[in-house]
């Protein structure tokens, strides 16, 4: 299922002026759900918008279903779902008009009704687009993304804005879409977003990929992970090193609290457990620190993610 | 709900299972375009400050001028004056005024380019505009022709003299209207749309005839479409010309210049 590229980028550079926005970017994305996740001002969306056909690459290549969005756009459009980051919708218009609207310039839409309940956009009544809320136009947009059932959907930044539950709904409604066997891309600058939802995460940074893989493989290939627990003051740090594996570390940071590095699993929290249980410590307050995106992502450019 | 139509879960997680299974496609050009052009007549006829710019304030000036005596529409009954100089008018509101300010904010708020990546060609977009300037056109005219008929109206000519007219000074304004749109800010063109309204109405013989101007402005003014359209319609329908060749030419030119102009300068974001 994950062997035909949905998205393939190669070398592609686009610049506004003089402003490099994209730098050389290379990017696979296959079936399922794929993270473009960066700061502000990364590229991100100047590489989604060269995918659906907005923006014509200075140089290197753009294949979207296996089509060049800009030559083959009027075949690729009908087979693509878009989400922009903002706008998009008639300032007159009412949230159910605009997406049965949207869903007649298709073939076999979804059944608007339901869609509406789905996202919760059913209490809009009728409001005109320019007086709903921006969580409630953030659904409609991506509601519109939808409607049209296509096998592609790009979501720029699906969620910025809105409330947790709101959040949560959005979530929800991309597991189903992965599960119905719809591939997404979306750009997020939450590393939780990508963390949740992404079968694939390509980090970007001043308009390059700086890394790409699963958030697992990610994470496990940063620096060390951190266990942490407190006890009495002054344990044999000599001692509970012996019991650890060779490449790991330990050291008291203050009086009665310690600090384990190394390749923290199941067997090392083992290990530092039953060294306690020897030594007749209760390690009060034992926490292992997973390595995250976000220390990815610092590790990678230098920078916190959400500047 | 056709049996084309997907349902998908609506409470819960998890949904009905293949609810959003691709079936992508785009609809038949003919309902794409018949429905981009309802929506858009929609969304005019629902916006108060074109309503007042394309029924209320031409009927407004065809009432007030054939009733009072204000302007000296020479000899003859005011409104059979009047009338054709309104019907210019209608079209430059709706073509040129009402078009440019809907599509300047359809610009700045994303719908063109949400269009754009739709299955709804560009052309296809640009010919359900076209469709809901002269279905809103068709309405105007049948209106202020109803009012100029109750207020002793008696128009000359062939009907179908005034058809080329009216297609030929539509392509004109729209073309220009298109031009402002693509090119300036929404709230420029909200601006300059109003003004050059505004401006036309009074120097292009709607409702002040062109000869009370100075002889070197009249030469001017009477190259401007609206002059063209209204002067036109008013040989037709108020001196009973067969075919007026040089306002068609005038409006014709002013056609091309503007829909070329429009084709390579609009920006759609």
């Amino acid at each position: 299922m994950r062997s035909e590229p949905v998205v393939q980028v190669q070398a592609l550079v686009k610049r506004y002026g003089t402003k490099t926005a994209v730098d050389g970017l290379d990017l696979v994305a296959r079936a399922g759900v794929t993270a473009v996740l960066g700061p502000n001002g990364a590229g991100k969306t100047t590489t989604v918008e060269t995918c659906e056909g907005y923006r014509k690459p200075d140089s290197g290549t753009v294949r979207v279903l296996g089509l060049d969005p800009v030559r083959q756009g009027a075949e690729l459009r009908p087979r693509i779902g878009v989400m922009l980051q903002s706008g998009g919708v008639y300032s007159g218009a009412r949230a159910d008009e605009m997406l049965r609207h949207v869903a007649k310039l298709h073939a076999h839409p979804l059944d608007v009704g339901a869609l509406i309940e789905r996202l919760g956009l059913g209490s809009c009544g009728r409001t005109t687009y320019r007086r709903l809320s921006g969580g409630q136009q953030q659904r409609l947009a991506l509601a519109m993304a939808v409607v049209g059932r296509p096998e592609l959907v790009f979501l720029d930044e699906p969620t910025a804005g809105l409330d947790p539950q709101a959040r949560r709904a959005t979530w929800d409604l991309v597991r189903d879409l992965r599960g119905d066997g719809v591939s997404v891309i979306l750009t997020t600058h939450h590393m939780d977003e990508a963390e949740q939802l992404a079968d694939d995460v390509a980090i970007v940074d001043t308009g390059r990929v700086v890394a790409q893989g699963s958030p697992e493989q990610l994470c496990r290939g940063g620096a060390e992970n951190t266990l942490r627990f407190t006890g009495r003051p002054g344990l044999d740090i000599a001692s509970l090193l012996k019991a650890l594996p060779p490449d790991s570390a330990a050291a008291e940071l203050t009086p009665g609290s310690y600090r384990v590095n190394g390749k923290v699993d199941p067997q090392l929290l083992a290990t530092v457990t039953s060294w306690c249980a020897q030594h007749g410590v209760m390690p009060d307050r034992i926490s292992v620190e997973r390595h995250t995106l976000e220390d990815v992502f610092l590790e990678l450019t230098g920078k916190e993610l959400r500047g | 709900m056709t049996t084309t139509t997907g349902t998908p879960g609506d409470t819960g997680t998890s949904g009905t299972a293949g609810a959003y299974a691709p079936r992508p496609g785009a609809a038949p050009l003919g309902r794409m375009i018949t429905a981009q052009a309802l929506l858009e007549t929609k969304m005019l006829l629902r916006n108060g400050e074109q309503l007042l710019l394309t029924v209320i304030i031409p009927t407004l000036l065809l009432v007030l001028f054939s009733s009072v005596d204000i302007v000296d529409t020479g000899s003859g009954e005011a409104v059979d004056f009047l009338a054709p100089g309104i019907l210019a008018l209608a079209v430059m509101s709706t073509a040129f005024t009402g078009q440019a300010i809907a599509t300047g904010f359809e610009r700045r708020y994303g719908v063109l380019k949400r269009l754009a990546a739709s299955p709804l060609p560009r052309w296809a977009l640009m010919t359900a505009k076209t469709a809901s300037v002269l279905v809103t056109e068709v309405l105007q005219v049948v209106l202020l022709t109803a009012i100029a008929f109750a207020l002793g109206w008696s128009p000359q000519g062939n009907p179908a003299a005034v058809l080329p007219l009216l297609v030929l000074g539509t392509a004109a304004f729209s073309g220009l209207g298109l031009l402002m749109a693509g090119t300036l800010k929404a709230e420029a063109t909200l601006a300059a749309a109003n003004l050059v309204f505004l401006l036309l109405l009074v120097g292009g013989g709607v409702i002040v005839p062109l000869d009370k101007f100075p002889d070197a402005a009249q030469d001017v003014l009477g190259l401007l479409p609206i002059s063209a359209l209204s002067d036109g319609l008013r040989d037709v329908l108020q001196h009973g010309a067969s075919m007026p060749w040089g306002d068609l030419g005038i409006l014709a030119a002013w056609a091309v210049v503007g829909l070329a102009a429009a084709g390579k300068f609009f920006r759609w974001e």
